[in-house]
């Protein structure tokens, strides 16, 4: 592939996330201007946003790949992903809009009157962003080698300096716009070149079927097993209610109501996306099998327009794809670091400017430093793990402290931290025993880490009865009444 | 850094998570924290160990750090929660086998052996609870008054001393302590103990008087829409009465949405939306004044539109720009107002190009010194410290016609506040 593509595709969408991002705000006279045209963020507009923080390089990069790998048993993946939304509709959208708590450690301070509580799902909180970061930086990584021969180390770091630039300048003014435009940009970016992909694959071959029948699973592997399937789904449908970035985002939303519309967008927007990853996946088991034996799987996505196409045309869509890549690596760090930058500030810095900037560094060099001492793996994979960290600490808290009112600040932290520990430890042993002769309970622990972070939660909540904070009631309430309207609109 | 997928898929197909990063990750963050407890605790349990003195520095120092630690529990006032952990610190200090802390309609605490002896409890104090003097009970009666045809085992056959926890005049609980034989030493001890929850029970009291007094300040500072603004308000529409009847219908209107919302009396908070929506009607009625000489310019990032802000809390401040900064100066002065989202806060500035104030003047006006014209500024600056601490009060850069910019950091989070 031409190197200069790599290098421009990843300069224009720095250049245009930069823009938007400085300029996206409109300058109006009167606020009945902006008041109409923004009654706050519109759903739609609120939904896009989500949608390009969430579709990290795993969606972009990953689930192609492992569909490349491991055949029909990767669209678990997507369907995770996707349906981790339906709890987020279902349990926590429109209660934790009424909240008024704008971060997770905020929430569970509120809800359980207890600072301690605070500092240990702060603490979690800082551990998920870190853990997410590093495989949106292996993506960066991946993504700069294959398409422009440049050495691994340069993604990473264009990225982290990006971000860095961006958040402590106060480009992310207008961050509801570019997250919005990354979303379209990286549905695009898939969408146009699996187009002209498919019409080249479809005139190679006549009107018929392809030559080859694809083979929808590769042969040499064992399909996974009920137990794999259920442990993944539930890392994707419990983790997805604990991401700090994505939360954030619901605050954007007036109230609660239209917190659960714009969900139900993300729903739809996500499910259209995903049908892009996974045509892709599909076509590289027909036309590239080479890139899995060559350990190459994850750079599928980027590889496939050159092939199939090639020449000028083909070299556009690749840059076209590698933009989608970099916005995506982009959007998801820059709003991990971000709310991770608010948490740590709020808890070492006591929230000033400087510590915001401060705490933002750190944020994003803490992860560059992980990845570059580890090494790149399955993309979707390891953000799966995330997933199941997230669904075994953060989750029960909200989960239970939104709809149990019996919760107390000694349950949380029992259920946070042996919820924390066992999937924590579940990873590292993976890790020390290799991948051979990791049975598949620890290799996907959140089958029965979850489950016991609950259960730890409501036991221990149960054996401190007297420690109900005593502002339950009122803030019970607050979750769950309707907004009363706003004065001005009547 | 080397980009290599070789170990996924290897293993079945969904456990692919072989030398993960992450797994290196984690282990990394666990061992960290498991060094961090060891280190933590290893400190406290040498500090322990460290030079401690004679034997009368540390009998005090036991005293004393047992009534702090019990001091801090009792803060709150008499609750059970408090008095559980109090009754612990409390114990150890009269050395009595067990201890309860009552008040007037039940136990609250019981720390020690003979728990059976609860229910009873409140029927043996009734009398301190009403006289307010301090009660010995001798071991052998507490079995005739307490187990009521019951019996007691042997070993809770003890004495009890009741002493009244009296705040004023007021008897609000009882600290009963229990001994096999209650020697003068225990009961003038109890006596002591219980005067001293009376303290700490009235400084909880005073707390939350405290906390009450804060309330009314803020309440009492709610600002109020100024009299020359509804007088010159008035005027203004007046004169379009004949000559533009429509566009005085208008302002007519506009000016009792304000009223309305200024005027409004439940809550002291707010949203920026809301609060924009009354600059707009405002800036909308000052215009019929001033006519082009006021320009504005918003530039509002959406997502703070919902951070929960104190009412009228930014209305002053563009009160104070038009008054104080275009009404003095010649030709048309120009109003910029921008709300961003700056990490965990949302800021708020507001810029005018006006004649400006002395630095000095108004430093002494904001210090409460002299009351100048900017009380409204003052007003904002002390709402906003007594609600989100002193850190986080109105920022003022200005000099003699250079205008005036003044920021507003409010965090984004308040759970504890209701718009």
């Amino acid at each position: 592939m031409n190197p200069v593509v790599g290098v421009a595709a990843f300069a224009a969408v720095t250049l245009a996330t930069a823009v938007v991002g400085f300029y996206g705000l409109k300058v109006s006279r009167t606020t009945g201007d902006f008041y109409v045209a923004s009654r706050t963020v519109k759903p739609w507009w609120n939904a896009s946003a989500i949608g390009g923080e969430y579709l990290s390089a795993a969606s972009f990069l990953g689930v192609a790949g492992l569909i490349l790998l491991s055949g029909t048993d990767a669209l678990w993946y997507p369907v995770g992903y996707t349906a981790g939304y339906l709890m987020l509709l279902l349990f926590v959208a429109a209660p934790l809009r009424r909240s008024g708590a704008y971060t997770i450690p905020d929430f569970t301070e509120a809800r359980l009157d207890s600072s301690a509580v605070r500092r240990v799902t702060s603490l979690v909180v800082v551990v998920v962003g870190w853990l997410y970061i590093v495989p949106q930086l292996h993506g960066a990584a991946l993504a700069i080698r294959i398409t422009t021969g440049l050495p691994a180390w340069v993604g990473p770091v264009a990225v982290v300096a990006v971000v860095c630039i961006t958040v402590v300048a106060g480009g992310m003014r207008s961050v509801t716009f570019v997250q919005a435009f990354q979303y379209w940009l990286k549905l695009t970016a898939l969408a146009v070149p699996i187009v002209f992909i498919l019409l080249v694959l479809g005139g190679a071959t006549g009107t018929t079927a392809p030559a080859a029948p694809p083979a929808v699973n590769p042969s040499a592997l064992a399909p996974a097993g009920p137990y794999q399937i259920i442990s993944l789904l539930v890392a994707l449908l419990f983790g997805t209610l604990g991401l700090p970035h994505v939360l954030v985002r619901f605050y954007t939303n007036p109230d609660g109501q239209s917190a659960r519309r714009t969900t139900l967008i993300v729903l739809g927007l996500l499910s259209v996306f995903y049908l892009l990853p996974t045509a892709y996946g599909m076509i590289g088991r027909v036309v590239a099998p080479d890139l899995a034996e060559s350990g190459q799987a994850d750079a599928l996505v980027l590889l496939l327009p050159g092939r199939v196409v090639g020449g000028m045309a083909g070299d556009l869509l690749s840059a076209l794809v590698v933009a989608g890549a970099f916005a995506a690596f982009l959007s998801t760090t820059s709003g991990l670091v971000v709310s991770l930058a608010g948490v740590i500030s709020q808890d070492v810095f006591g929230g000033s400017v400087r510590g915001f900037r401060l705490a933002a560094l750190i944020s994003a060099l803490v992860p560059l430093g992980i990845a570059s001492m580890t090494e790149s793996m399955a993309l979707a994979g390891s953000v799966g793990l995330v997933f199941a960290f997230t669904a075994s600490t953060i989750c029960p808290v909200l989960l239970l402290g939104i709809w149990w009112r019996g919760l107390t600040d000694a349950g949380a932290i029992a259920g946070m931290v042996t919820g924390g520990v066992f999937c924590g430890s579940a990873m590292v042993a993976g890790s020390v025993l290799g991948a051979a002769a990791t049975p598949s309970w620890l290799a996907q622990p959140a089958a029965w880490t979850v489950p016991v972070a609950f259960a730890v939660m409501v036991l221990v909540s149960r054996a401190t009865q007297g420690r109900v904070p005593r502002t339950m009631t009122r803030v019970m309430t607050r979750l769950h009444t309707p907004e009363r309207p706003l004065a001005t609109e009547r | 850094m080397q980009a290599s997928a070789g170990g996924p898929g290897t293993d079945g197909r969904l456990s692919t998570m072989p030398d993960s990063p992450l797994f290196t990750a984690a282990a990394v963050a666990v061992i960290a924290m498991a060094i961090a407890v060891v280190v933590a605790v290893g400190l406290k349990v040498l500090r322990s160990f460290r030079d401690l003195g004679t034997d009368a520095e540390r009998a005090t120092y036991k005293t004393l750090h047992a009534a702090s630690r019990a001091g801090q529990y009792l803060r709150t006032g008499l609750n059970p929660a408090g008095a559980a952990k109090a009754s612990r610190q409390l114990r150890g200090l009269l050395g009595c086998d067990a201890l309860a802390i009552t008040d007037t309609t039940g136990v609250l605490a019981w720390d020690g052996a003979g728990e059976e002896l609860r229910p009873a409890l409140m029927g043996l104090a009734s009398k301190v609870l009403d006289g307010g003097h301090l009660a010995v009970i001798p071991a052998g009666e507490l079995q005739l008054l307490a187990a009521g045809g019951g019996t007691l085992a042997p070993e809770v056959e003890r004495a009890v001393v009741i002493a009244p926890i009296k705040t004023g005049a007021r008897v609000v609980g009882v600290v009963a302590a229990f001994a096999p034989a209650a020697g003068a030493g225990l009961v003038r001890a109890t006596g002591e103990v219980a005067d001293w929850v009376a303290t700490q029970v009235e400084l909880a009291e005073l707390d939350a008087s405290r906390t009450l007094l804060m309330e009314a300040e803020v309440r009492a500072l709610r600002a109020q829409i100024s009299p020359h603004f509804i007088y010159n308000s008035l005027n203004a529409i007046a004169s379009f009465i004949n000559t533009d009847p429509e566009r005085a219908r208008e302002l007519v209107v506009e000016f009792a949405d304000f009223t309305r919302y200024s005027f409004r009396r439940h809550g002291d908070f707010t949203t920026l939306a809301e609060e924009l929506r009354c600059i707009d009607r405002y800036l909308l009625l000052e215009r019929a004044r001033f006519g082009d000489r006021v320009q504005v310019s918003l530039r509002i990032a959406p997502e703070v539109l919902s951070t929960v802000i104190p009412f009228l809390s930014l209305q002053p401040l563009v009160e104070n720009a038009v008054r104080h900064g275009l009404e003095a100066k010649e030709g048309p002065g120009h109003i910029s107002i921008t709300a961003n989202d700056s990490g965990a806060f949302a800021e708020v500035t507001i810029e005018d190009d006006g004649v400006g104030m002395d630095p000095e003047q108004l430093r002494s006006v904001l210090a409460g010194h002299s009351d100048g014209e900017h009380v409204g500024l003052r007003n904002v600056d002390a709402r906003l410290r007594q609600v989100y601490g002193d850190d986080n009060g109105l920022v003022i850069e200005t000099a003699p016609g250079e205008g005036t910019l003044i920021t507003m950091r409010v965090p984004k989070s308040q759970p504890r506040h209701d718009a």
